[in-house]
């Protein structure tokens, strides 16, 4: 007994977050290989860089003042293209999303249309925007058109798949007393399933909205409208102080509308 | 419960009146924005193109069909390059954006404005997409796989260090009462008491970000910042749609592959 009580550890010491100490020391040898392997194989032209730094210092001192004169009005224009193309954007995607999710729900569609609608949206989620919008500037030509496809397209896969789990995951007893009643197949969407989602699904389109904005941003760059075409140029044009306005100008209109957006969920929830 | 008066007797609405027209007020407003947003697009919008767009859309196809299987022995590379990009961009991330949201946390934080600053700069990083952090590092570094995993590593940090920083907001306080009881210095308590309760999150939301920085990796080539969008641009420019097809399935098989993994991992971790 007393020496049992000897062989107590008498310090302690933090239990590890992976268990298994096979497995935590091969995770960490494979994590500096492959860290050496990356960056060992990563070029860089450290003179390019060693010379960028005086530049990098120069382009922060222009961006001080922001040119916020605006002389020829294309900010403004650019900047309002971008929201008004985010705005229809993401109403074009949700009224594309609301068929798409309701056939992605496993527990509302037969399998061929869940299969198809779950195909839709999970091609609409791999390729980021910038390169639905290359194709959509091939298909639609310059302008704020292409970049609305894109974003429409980018926001089913986003929206139709978070509506899609939200029904899956519903309660079901409200279904089968609406059900119960006799409604019909529309009736029963309306009155069992509709209530139970809208509410997330509101604050989640206003969420959809800032994403779009902060994506409308930067389609520009390949030509699909919005503010990003003057972006790049101003870049290209070494008009730095231009080039801070832009950013201020996104910053601003994504943290006003992250709060408006934020207050909105929470008065719908 | 709202009724309304029918001859059998009173029936059921589902919203009283004023409710209604309330409902109906909100879809008016949001008919008006629609509207009046449409319009300013199809103002600057050449509608002969978008007609046209089914033949362009058939004929881009055509030309697509069959993918350049050949092009793919000069790809591998360059998906190297995105993983990196993404994966030590994330790595940079991580290395920051843990102590950006201990000073941004209110439990955790020295003072007010240091948190107010250190919500700035999450805003911030947020706020600005990763290619025009590409943009203009490429200005500054260079055109090269390191502006792109710059670009990457500044953008992540602010989204990073938002979901952390709210985790160590939701801890259980009566942990780091119990080290504060035993005497523990504040780095005692941050190291026993915060640090073990939100390692899950941190974990995860690194895995999290990365399959976000691999679907975004993918196109910072456009600006020139590395990875395999330069190849696209490439191709896409000299109108070779049989490369493009092929860099389009590649970028597809990875964005897979990358989300499999980080739903694994996160699966095993959560």
């Amino acid at each position: 007994m007393n020496q049992e009580a000897s062989h107590y550890a008498e310090t302690w010491k933090k239990p590890h977050f992976i268990k298994s100490s096979f497995l935590r020391y091969s995770i960490y040898l494979a994590t500096i290989a492959y860290f050496f392997l990356a960056i060992y194989t990563m070029e860089v032209n450290w003179t390019r860089v060693a010379e960028g730094i005086p530049r990098g210092a120069d382009m922060i001192s222009k961006f001080f003042p922001p040119d916020l004169s605006d002389s020829r009005g294309v900010i403004l224009d650019g900047i309002l293209e971008s929201i008004w193309m985010a705005v229809i954007a993401t109403i074009g995607g949700i009224l594309l999303s609301v068929p798409i999710g309701l056939g992605a729900a496993r527990n509302l569609a037969p399998t061929w249309i869940y299969l198809f609608c779950r195909g839709i949206i999970a091609v609409s989620r791999t390729f980021p925007a910038v390169i639905l919008a290359i194709f959509s500037v091939k298909f639609f030509g310059f302008g704020p058109f292409a970049g609305f496809v894109a974003l429409s397209i980018e926001t089913i896969g986003f929206f139709a798949k978070l509506l899609a789990e939200d029904i899956e995951n519903m309660s079901k007893s409200q279904a089968e007393a609406v059900r119960a009643t006799g409604a019909s197949w529309l009736q029963w969407i309306n009155y069992a399933i509709q209530p139970q989602v809208l509410p997330r699904m509101i604050g989640l389109s206003m969420y959809r909205l800032d994403i779009n904005f902060r994506e409308s941003a930067v389609v520009g760059i390949v030509g699909a409208g919005g503010i990003g075409a003057h972006l790049l140029t101003s870049v290209q044009r070494y008009e730095y102080a231009t080039t801070a306005t832009v950013l201020i100008s996104i910053i601003a209109i994504v943290i006003t509308l992250e709060y408006t957006s934020g207050y909105l969920r929470k008065w719908v929830q | 419960m709202p009724t309304i008066k029918t001859n059998e007797g009173p029936a059921w609405r589902k919203r009283t009146p004023l409710k209604q027209w309330l409902v109906w007020a909100g879809w008016l407003i949001g008919l008006c924005i629609a509207v009046y947003a449409w319009q300013l697009i199809s103002e600057k919008t050449i509608w002969m193109f978008v007609f046209d767009a089914p033949s362009q859309m058939a004929d881009i196809g055509k030309r697509m069909a069959p993918p350049d299987w050949s092009y793919m022995s000069k790809l591998w590379r360059p998906v190297w390059d995105t993983l990196n990009i993404a994966t030590i961009g994330t790595a940079i991330a991580m290395v920051l954006a843990v102590p950006v949201a201990f000073l941004a946390a209110h439990n955790t934080t020295p003072h007010k404005s240091v948190r107010a600053a250190m919500l700035f700069i999450i805003v911030a990083s947020r706020s600005v997409n990763s290619l025009i952090w590409a943009l203009l590092l490429v200005v500054i570094v260079g055109p090269g796989v390191l502006a792109g995993t710059i670009a990457i590593g500044i953008r992540s940090i602010g989204g990073c260090a938002k979901l952390i920083y709210e985790s160590i907001e939701e801890i259980d306080q009566k942990q780091v009462e119990a080290i504060k009881a035993t005497g523990g210095s504040r780095a005692q308590q941050m190291i026993y008491g915060i640090v073990p309760q939100i390692l899950p999150t941190i974990a995860g939301v690194g895995v999290f970000r990365w399959d976000i920085n691999v679907r975004g990796s993918t196109i910072l080539g456009i600006v020139g910042a590395g990875g395999i969008g330069i190849q696209l641009n490439a191709s896409i420019n000299v109108l070779a749609w049989t490369q493009v097809s092929t860099i389009l399935i590649v970028i597809l098989g990875t964005v897979f592959v990358s989300e499999y993994i980080s739903a694994k991992v996160r699966g095993a971790i959560i």
